[in-house]
C-alpha cells in the first residue's frame, strides 16, 4: 500500500491533538507504519495549527508536504481554505462548515474570505458538514471533531469496529459514548 | 514482565521511557516547548524514579549533576534557551565528568514554533567540549538516551542528548523493554575531579580533551554513525530529522547517518566521502558538521544551497539536490490566523487597563507576550526569561525616575520564580522606582500548565509548601505590594496609577487562575443586538468569541465564550447580559 498522508487542519483549541491520537491508534491497530507530527506550544494559542499523519508499510518523514494529501481534515473554513493546496489531484477535504475570525478580522485589518467553499468546490472534492451545529444537538459541541472524523472513515480503510476500538482506548472514559455518537452522526452522513 | 509490544509514542515520551528504561532515578527540569512533556511523561515512573519541576533550567542541571555525583544516573530536561540558563553549571559539570550517567536533554526549535531565536545546540555543546547525541525518530529516541548514559559512564562525560520540535512533537513506533535496574556507584571522595578552583580545572582540561578525543575515535565504529551505501553518485551526510527528509527524497543516495554529531567520526567521513562522487551535508541550522568536514580538506555542498533558517524537507531536497520541478500550486490567500490570548484570559483584562492608561511594558516570556500584537499593543520588549524587570531597570538608570513613569514591568508567576526574582532583588538594592506587575494565573500556561513552586504541588503530584509571592517580594525589601483581582479593571486601574505616582519600587500582582485550568462550568454572556449601540467598546481588548454583525452590532460565540464577564464590564448600555450561570 502506498503511504496515505492525511491532515488535520484548524484552530488552536479546537482538538487537533486528540483526533491525531485517533488516528494514530487506527493506523498501529491496522499493523502500519505511522508517523505523526503535532503542533504544540504558542500556536495552539488560538493560532493556525496543522497535524500530520502519515502511515504505510514503511514511513520516514513525520510530515504531509503541498500536493499529497490523500485527506485533509479542516475543523474550520479558512483553514480549509489556507491548506487546500496541500491536497494530492483527487483528494478529498472535508469541511466544518463554521467560521472562526482570526485576530486581523477582529480588529479590522483583514476580511474574512467570502464564498470559501464555493471556491474550493471548483477545484477539489469537498465534503461539508456543520459539525459545531450538529455537536451541540447531541449537548455536547467538544465532540465536533468526531462528526468530522466519521465523514474522513468513508474515505478511509478501516472498519467502524475499529475506530470505535480506537475512540474507547483515546478519549476521556466518560465520554466515550457520546464520542462515538458523535463519530456516528458523521459515519452515516 | 515488561510488555513486548510495540506502541506508538511522540518523541518526548519515547525519551521519557528511554530513560525509565536506562534506569534513571533523578530528573529535574523548566518547562519548555518543545522539551516540556518530557517530564509529563517520566512522572508516570514515578515509583521507580525521581522527578521535579525545578525553578529554572540552572538548578535543574545542578539538581542532575549532584544526583550523578552521588552515583545514580540523572538527568535535566529544557528547550534550547534554556541551556543558556544552564551554561553555567554545563560548561563546569563538563570538566568534572560524571559518576552516575549524566545527560542533558535539549530540544532545539528550528521554525521558531515557540521560541525567541533559532539557536543551535550543537554550537553551544561544542563550545562546552559537551559530546551530543542526536536521534531521528521515537525509535531512535528511547535507544539513544539509554546509549547516551551508557557512553556517559564509559567515557566519564556527561552528554547532550539533541532533539528538535519536529522530533519531540512527532510520534512513531516504539518497542518497549524492561527497565535495567543499575546498581548505584560508589561515591568516592576527590575533589581534583569535582571542586573546580584553577589547579584542578587546568588538569581536568587536560584530561577532559584526553577523554574526547578517545570518544572520537570510538566514534568511528559506533552503530549510531552508520553507512547506508546505495548509488555512489551521491552521498549525504545528515543526522536527526533531516535523515528523515533524505530518505523520503533520495532514496536512492548513500548516506552516512549520525547518531553522535560531536565528537565527528572523522576516519568514518573520510573513508565515505572517498566513495562518493557528490558529498551533501544535509543539517537543520548551523553548518556545525559541515564546518569541520570542510577543515578536513573535504569536498561537501551544505550552506552554499541549504538555508540555516527554519525546518528543512523532502520537497526542499528535490529542488535544491535533485533540481526537480515540483508543481506545487500557491497557496489561496487567506488572512494570518496568529496565536491569541484564549477568550476570558485574565491578561486580556490586564492589558486592557495598561493599554487604556496609554502605558509601555518591558514583557517576558510566556503566554502574555501575545500583549504586544493588535489591538491589545502594550509589550515593547520580549527578550529572554526574567529580563523584563531589569530592562525597566536599566531604562530609568537611563534617564531618571521620570521616565519610566508610562512604563511598567509585566512577568508571569512562573517565569518572575524562574529568574525575575533576582531582578526584583536588583530593582530595591539598587534605589529603583519602577512598577512591576507580576500577572499570576497559578501555573506556567504557555508550556501546558505545569505546577512551580508557588502552586503548592509537585511534578510528581503532591502537596507541597507554596511559595507566596507577596511575602516574597516584602522580604526583598518592597514596601509597596498590592493584590488586585485580574478582571477588576476599575481597582486594577486606579491601583496602577497609584503605584505609578511613587518614588518606591511597587510590585502589583494581578491574580485569576489560567482559564483553561478550571474545570467548572463557565458562565455564558449574550449581545443584545437592539440595545448595542455599536460604539465597539467591547470589542477593544480583542476577545476572540466576539465578532461583528454585518450591521456592527456585536455577537458571542457561545461555543468559544467561557463567561469571564470583560465585555459585560465595558459595555454602558446594557447589551450584554449574562444569559447562563457557570459554577464561578
Amino acid at each position: 500500500m502506498a503511504t496515505k498522508n492525511i491532515m488535520i487542519v484548524g484552530v488552536g483549541g479546537q482538538g487537533t491533538l486528540l483526533t491525531s491520537r485517533v488516528l494514530g491508534g487506527l493506523a498501529t491497530l491496522g499493523g502500519y507504519d505511522v508517523k505523526l507530527s503535532e503542533v504544540h506550544g504558542m500556536a495552539q494559542r488560538g493560532g493556525s495549527v496543522v497535524t500530520f499523519v502519515r502511515y504505510g508499510e514503511k514511513v520516514a518523514e513525520p510530515i504531509v508536504e503541498e500536493g499529497q494529501a490523500d485527506v485533509i481534515i479542516a475543523f474550520e473554513r479558512l483553514e480549509a481554505l489556507r491548506y487546500a493546496h496541500f491536497l494530492k489531484k483527487d483528494g478529498a477535504l472535508i469541511v466544518n462548515d463554521w467560521r472562526i475570525d482570526p485576530m486581523p478580522v477582529v480588529i479590522g485589518a483583514a476580511e474574512y474570505p467570502e464564498g470559501i467553499l464555493k471556491t474550493l468546490e471548483k477545484e477539489h472534492k469537498v465534503y461539508v458538514v456543520n459539525a459545531t451545529e450538529e455537536s451541540k444537538k447531541l449537548g455536547n459541541p467538544r465532540v465536533f471533531n468526531l462528526i468530522v472524523l466519521g465523514i474522513a472513515a468513508q474515505h478511509m480503510d478501516f472498519t467502524r469496529e475499529q475506530w470505535y476500538e480506537v475512540i474507547e482506548k483515546t478519549v476521556p472514559p466518560k465520554t466515550v459514548e457520546i464520542n462515538k455518537k458523535a463519530f456516528d452522526v458523521g459515519y452515516q452522513l | 514482565m515488561a510488555e513486548t509490544n510495540k506502541v506508538i509514542m511522540l518523541g518526548n515520551e519515547a525519551i521519557a521511557r528511554g530513560a525509565y528504561e536506562a534506569g534513571v532515578k533523578v530528573s529535574a527540569a523548566y518547562p519548555g516547548t518543545p522539551s516540556t512533556e518530557i517530564s509529563e511523561y517520566l512522572v508516570q515512573y514515578k515509583d521507580s524514579l525521581y522527578c521535579e519541576w525545578s525553578p529554572n533550567e540552572k538548578v535543574a542541571t545542578e539538581v542532575a549533576v549532584g544526583a550523578s555525583l552521588a552515583g545514580t544516573r540523572a538527568m535535566a530536561c529544557m528547550k534550547h534557551v534554556g541551556f543558556n540558563v544552564a551554561a553555567d553549571p554545563a560548561y563546569s559539570v563538563s570538566y568534572m565528568g560524571v559518576n552516575g550517567g549524566l545527560v542533558i536533554v535539549v530540544a532545539d526549535d528550528p521554525g521558531l514554533y515557540s521560541s525567541q531565536n533559532e539557536q543551535d545546540t550543537r554550537m553551544v555543546a561544542r563550545a562546552a567540549k559537551l559530546p551530543v547525541l542526536e536521534p531521528s525518530d521515537s525509535a531512535e529516541a528511547k535507544e539513544y538516551m539509554k546509549l547516551a548514559f551508557a557512553l556517559s559512564e564509559k567515557f566519564d562525560r556527561p552528554f547532550v542528548y539533541r532533539t528538535t520540535t519536529r522530533l519531540a512533537h512527532s510520534q512513531g513506533i516504539v518497542e518497549l523493554a524492561d527497565r535495567q535496574e543499575i546498581p548505584d556507584k560508589e561515591y568516592i571522595k576527590n575533589i581534583q575531579k569535582t571542586v573546580m578552583m584553577p589547579v584542578n580545572a587546568k588538569m581536568r582540561h587536560v584530561e577532559i580533551e584526553k577523554r574526547n578525543s578517545e570518544l572520537a575515535q570510538a566514534a568511528d565504529t559506533l552503530s549510531i554513525n552508520r553507512v547506508e551505501m546505495n548509488d555512489t553518485k551521491v552521498g549525504v551526510i545528515t543526522s536527526g530529522i533531516p535523515y528523515q527528509y533524505v530518505k523520503e527524497a533520495m532514496p536512492e543516495a548513500s548516506v552516512l547517518k549520525l547518531g553522535m554529531v560531536n565528537p565527528l567520526p572523522r576516519k568514518l567521513i573520510e573513508e565515505f566521502a572517498a566513495q562518493v562522487e557528490k558529498l551533501y551535508i544535509v543539517e537543520e541550522l548551523d553548518p556545525v558538521i559541515e564546518e569541520q568536514v570542510k577543515s578536513w580538506g573535504i569536498e561537501a555542498v551544505g550552506k552554499e544551497i541549504f538555508t540555516v533558517q527554519g525546518e528543512y524537507s523532502a520537497n526542499m531536497l528535490r529542488e535544491a539536490v535533485l533540481k526537480e520541478e515540483l508543481s506545487i500550486k500557491e497557496p489561496a490567500k487567506a488572512p494570518g490566523r496568529p496565536p491569541i490570548l484564549c477568550p476570558g484570559c485574565p491578561h486580556r483584562s490586564v492589558y486592557h487597563v495598561l493599554n487604556k492608561l496609554k502605558l509601555h511594558a518591558a514583557g517576558d516570556i510566556g503566554c502574555y507576550t501575545l500583549g504586544a500584537v493588535a489591538p491589545l499593543s502594550v509589550v515593547d520588549t520580549t527578550m529572554c526569561m526574567g529580563s523584563s524587570i531589569s530592562t525597566l531597570h536599566g531604562m530609568e538608570k537611563a534617564k531618571g525616575k521620570e521616565y519610566i513613569k508610562d512604563w511598567v514591568a509585566v512577568i508571569g508567576d512562573s517565569t518572575f520564580l524562574h529568574t525575575g526574582v533576582n531582578s526584583l532583588m536588583n530593582m530595591t538594592y539598587n534605589h529603583a522606582t519602577g512598577t512591576v506587575l507580576i500577572l499570576d494565573n497559578s501555573t506556567t500556561g504557555m508550556t501546558g500548565h505545569q505546577d512551580h513552586a508557588a502552586t503548592g504541588k509537585t511534578l510528581q503530584g503532591d502537596p507541597t509548601y507554596a511559595i507566596d509571592i507577596p511575602a516574597l517580594c516584602r522580604s526583598l525589601g518592597v514596601k509597596n505590594v498590592a493584590e488586585v483581582n485580574a478582571f477588576d479593571i476599575e481597582a486594577l486601574e486606579k491601583t496602577v496609577k497609584e503605584e505609578l505616582k511613587k518614588d518606591e519600587v511597587s510590585v502589583i500582582i494581578t491574580k485569576s487562575p489560567c482559564v483553561l485550568l478550571s474545570k467548572a462550568k463557565k458562565p455564558l454572556y449574550a449581545a443584545h443586538t437592539d440595545k448595542c449601540k455599536k460604539c465597539g467598546m467591547c470589542m477593544k481588548p480583542g476577545c476572540p468569541a466576539m465578532t461583528k454583525n454585518g450591521d456592527g452590532t456585536v455577537r458571542i460565540d457561545d461555543t468559544m465564550c467561557t463567561g469571564c464577564g470583560l465585555c459585560e464590564s465595558l459595555c454602558k448600555f446594557g447589551a450584554i447580559e449574562l444569559v447562563k450561570e457557570g459554577d464561578r
